[in-house]
């Protein structure tokens, strides 16, 4: 067994704990799975069902981990998992696949499997068998602080920017503040109203806040890619700071991974509870819309619907918030089909758009996407993902649907009622 | 060997050696899962979710929406299966005369007629579902051998009961013995096939509810 072999085979064993086993000896083979899976619905080929997608780390479960596939293994009847083997599986555990956590909610024994995937990923970085878009993109991160390569200078530059255009102070590197806000790499780069929007907002509820020079990115590719000593070296960054800042709360900006590194993976990679709560922006803005603090005038007339970001919703939780900002300002809004934790992806979470080879089979997932939104007829969409926001702008621009798209906190910055 | 003394094997030793074995095999499962662990969650859980493990375990029986649809034979067939499996098992007089026998449990059964609708209706979606799975090409993918011989463990069970019931061979002592047989054949593979899931599942779907829960979300 070559040496990266092994070192995938032994991350393999070390992510297998007791709700792995339990999915592993659950699944009936029914093949539910699949038909919540986008990258099934929309190909039809059986080999992106979501279960068979860890077909390698279930052996290793097997093998390892059972009375009976320990026997087999001892007598030679139980096939290894091999570097080969992990090379085919490449594409079907990061192409194939957003973790977008739909599968989780159907399968009828109850198997996580994109849990799984998540584990499964540790394994196949540490064998080597991560997608280069991906390792470019977790190296750039900790190089430079981001996986676009975005420097200090950079935010510097937009800061200027958007304190001309809002007629806004931006603090940086503020002590005691109510908050420390973040970006994603697509906001600094595509988006940068996300960051006057939030100042306005935050300026006119009263908070104090603050962005600091040594965290201002919230992307985290260790995550997507699956290796924890990054996502950690990451995370570490941003809990430094704001501890440093002693701020009361982060806001993770529209960006769904980031948000479940931060929040939900965050103090289990770090091994402790941070000093500060950790809200994603729409928490923050319900909060204040709720304490009276958010005021709100005129509404944007025209049909619209909004796009659940699958990591911000299914797998973080918030999904009532944009709804209930949604219905203050925009009167027609309509649901599609599938709302909230049922949302289907956009196709490119997980890192499937930072990956290049995966851009064939993710504009062919966006077919989900695409359908939901023509059979809703509406021609306005609002989201709260800056990477939801890219994949959906390329597809729509690759289908040539005339689809305009919107960042929530945008929309709602631009409805703020001035004292 | 005759019917008689299959017979009578099955219903002493043999029923004795296969719920031991049945049991020693659960635990032993259950230990290889449980004894794993699993860290401590760190991230602080929501206060006011609508989602915890238990509420998942019950939960996970109804299809997710718009499921249903896109795949109902899997759907009605596993429904009818279990449900007419179960029926026959629990509630067939004679087999609740043997539970309470061995535990001392007892409780009402259903009519002989009732029992044996459930019957057919258990062998039949068992049929369907075996033909789902040879064409359907995502099930034929994960399709492995334990999966026929998971089949097959219930199957013929529910054939032999069937048979034994309605006198369907003119040797009704054998038929009795060979449904007995299988019976025990099928609590003797239990624990270590996919039919594990009957006790698993539990611990799966309360894992599920439990993490997504605590994020909010009721999965
Ligand atoms: S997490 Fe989403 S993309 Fe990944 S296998 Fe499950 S349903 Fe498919
Ligand atoms: S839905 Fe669950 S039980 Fe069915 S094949 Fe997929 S993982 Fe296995």
């Amino acid at each position: 067994m070559s040496a990266s072999l092994q070192r995938g085979v032994n991350a393999f064993k070390e992510v297998i704990d007791a709700p792995v086993a339990a999915f592993f000896a659950s699944c009936v083979h029914c093949g539910l799975c699949a038909e919540s899976c986008l990258f099934y619905t929309e190909t039809g080929d059986p080999q992106y069902t979501p279960i068979h997608k860890l077909e390698p780390l279930r052996r290793v479960w097997q093998q390892e981990y059972t009375l009976l596939g320990r026997l087999a293994k001892l007598v030679g009847l139980a096939k290894p998992v091999t570097d080969a083997e992990l090379a085919a599986w490449s594409p079907l555990v990061y192409d194939s696949c957003s973790m977008c956590g739909r599968c989780s909610m159907v399968c009828p024994v109850g198997n996580d499997i994109t849990l799984m995937i998540r584990k499964m990923r540790e394994g196949m970085a540490a064998a080597g068998h991560a997608p280069e878009g991906l390792v470019t993109a977790t190296q750039r991160s900790i190089q430079s602080g981001s996986p676009a390569g975005v420097k200090w200078v950079t935010v510097q530059a937009q800061i200027k920017r958007m304190q001309k255009q809002f007629g806004i102070d931006i603090p940086v590197n503020l002590e005691n503040a109510d908050y420390l806000v973040l970006m994603s790499s697509w906001e600094i780069l595509n988006y940068p109203e996300y960051l006057g929007s939030v100042g306005r907002i935050l300026d006119n509820a009263g908070a104090t806040w603050t962005l600091s020079e040594h965290a201002y990115e919230a992307t985290n590719s260790g995550i997507q890619i699956g290796v924890s000593d990054l996502a950690r070296e990451l995370v570490g960054r941003i809990v430094k700071a704001a501890e440093d800042l002693k701020v009361k709360c982060v806001i993770s900006p529209e960006c769904g991974h980031a948000y479940t590194a931060l929040r939900w993976e965050g103090p289990n990679l770090m091994g402790r509870r941070f000093g500060f709560e950790v809200k994603h922006i729409l928490e923050v803005l319900d909060d204040l819309r709720r304490s009276g603090r958010l005021k709100l005038k005129g509404s944007i007339d025209k049909p619209l619907t909004y796009h659940d970001p699958c990591q911000i919703s299914r797998r973080g939780g918030v999904h009532q918030q944009p709804r209930a900002l949604l219905r203050q300002i925009a009167p027609q809004f309509r649901e599609m089909s599938d709302p909230g934790v049922m949302n289907w992806c956009c196709g490119g979470g997980g890192g499937v758009s930072a990956n290049e080879r995966a851009e064939p089979l993710r504009t062919i997932a966006f077919k989900r996407k695409k359908a939901q939104i023509e059979k809703l007829g509406v021609n306005t969409v609002v989201t709260s993902c800056a990477n939801c926001r890219v994949v959906i702008e390329e597809a729509l621009e690759h289908y040539h649907m005339n689809i305009e798209l919107l960042g929530l906190t945008e929309l709602v910055a631009e409805h703020l009622a001035e004292d | 060997m005759s019917g008689l003394e299959l017979l009578t094997w099955a219903r002493g030793p043999g029923l004795v050696l296969a719920v031991g074995i049945c049991i020693f095999g659960v635990i032993l499962r259950l230990i290889e899962i449980l004894a794993l662990g699993r860290q401590a969650d760190l991230a602080s859980p929501r206060q006011n979710s609508t989602g915890s493990g238990w509420r998942t375990i019950f939960t996970r029986s109804l299809p997710p929406p718009g499921m249903l649809r896109r795949a109902p034979l899997t759907y009605l067939g596993g429904y009818v299966f279990h449900i007419g499996m179960a029926i026959a098992v629990f509630f067939f007089v004679p087999h609740i005369e043997l539970f309470r026998g061995l535990l001392g449990l007892r409780w009402p059964g259903l009519p002989n007629p009732l029992v044996d609708i459930a019957s057919i209706a258990a062998i039949i979606a068992l049929l369907a579902l075996l033909v789902g799975r040879l064409v359907d090409p995502v099930k034929r993918l994960l399709t492995n051998a334990g999966d026929w011989l998971a089949w097959a463990l219930t199957f013929v069970p529910l054939i032999t009961g069937y048979s034994a019931y309605h006198h369907l061979f003119e040797n009704y002592t054998l038929t009795l013995a060979v449904h007995i047989v299988s019976v025990e054949l099928l609590l003797v593979l239990l624990p270590f096939s996919k039919l594990f899931h009957v006790f698993s599942l539990f611990i799966a779907r309360w894992y599920n509810g439990e993490i997504s829960g605590r994020k909010g979300v009721a999965s």
